[in-house]
């Protein structure tokens, strides 16, 4: 029996390994990617605390969280699309239209 | 060692390099399947939770649905440019140093506090028609109006996706 707190360290790791691609990369490709790493640190930390409490919401939850991924990636790619067709790039610290 | 303590271990470390993978590869390709092998071990790491459900949401809806959304994308857009430049922004050791601290962080919350994690460490029961059954009856009963928002939710993403990748809007 693995204790849970293990598997809160490795959820921990992923997060950070997320928030690290996010923060660090300019392909934006590259930072939707790492968002799909946070979300799955977030799964594992849903069904872990689904097996300590021997109930099954948590995997539920881990179930809604997936569909948001799903959701997020196609609205987030068709973003990316139609981002490359005005701007001709996929750098994230390029799409500056907005600032001031 | 027990072997389920072998298997997460293993999974763990598969986990955690092909992330470090995935955010450090140059071509967003190579990053992709790296991003493959996360997924699959993440599933692994469901199994060893006894969440055979969901180790299959997470092959067939992830590595089978998300990840080829992300190879197409990658195919549509022109990378050549973008291989040739530079994959990290000005601000990365800024970046690097808030998220170790980020790290550190939980990590000691996570140590100081496992000792409330150790009270009931159930040995393997599991429920009775097994966990698909488990997770069906509770998606379809207690949790029926979320399912519905939920599919709602992907309709609405299916069109606003299709709307913005459209070339032009009539």
């Amino acid at each position: 029996m693995i204790p849970t707190h293990y598997y809160l360290f490795l959820g921990a790791a992923l997060f950070t390994i997320g928030v690290v691609g996010v923060l660090t990369r300019r392909n934006i490709i590259v930072i939707l990617m790492s968002i799909e790493l946070i979300l799955n640190a977030v799964n594992i930390n849903l069904v872990a605390f689904s097996r300590y409490f021997q109930a099954v919401d948590g995997q539920v939850f881990a179930i809604f969280v997936i569909t948001d991924a799903a959701a997020e990636a196609a609205v987030g790619l068709g973003l990316i699309i139609a981002l490359f067709r005005n701007k001709e790039t996929v750098n994230a610290d390029e799409i500056d239209l907005l600032k001031w | 060692m027990m072997l389920p303590q072998i298997a997460f271990f293993f999974l763990s470390a598969v986990t955690l390099i092909s992330a470090v993978m995935v955010i450090t590869r140059r071509n967003a390709v190579h990053s992709i399947i790296w991003l493959i092998v996360t997924l699959f071990s993440v599933g692994g790491i469901f199994l060893t939770l006894h969440a055979e459900f969901l180790f299959a949401v997470q092959v067939i809806l992830y590595v089978g649905g998300i990840m080829v959304l992300f190879l197409f994308v990658v195919m549509l857009v022109n990378l050549d440019v973008a291989l040739k430049q530079a994959q990290f922004n000005r601000q990365w050791q800024v970046a690097l140093v808030t998220a170790l601290v980020l790290m550190a962080e939980l990590g000691y919350g996570i140590y100081r506090g496992h000792q409330g994690f150790t009270l009931a460490q159930v040995t393997a029961t599991p429920m009775s028609g097994g966990n698909t059954q488990a997770v069906g009856l509770a998606l379809y009963q207690d949790y029926m109006l979320a399912v519905e928002i939920a599919s709602v939710l992907l309709l609405v993403a299916m069109v606003g996706a299709v709307i913005m990748a459209k070339r032009k809007i009539e």
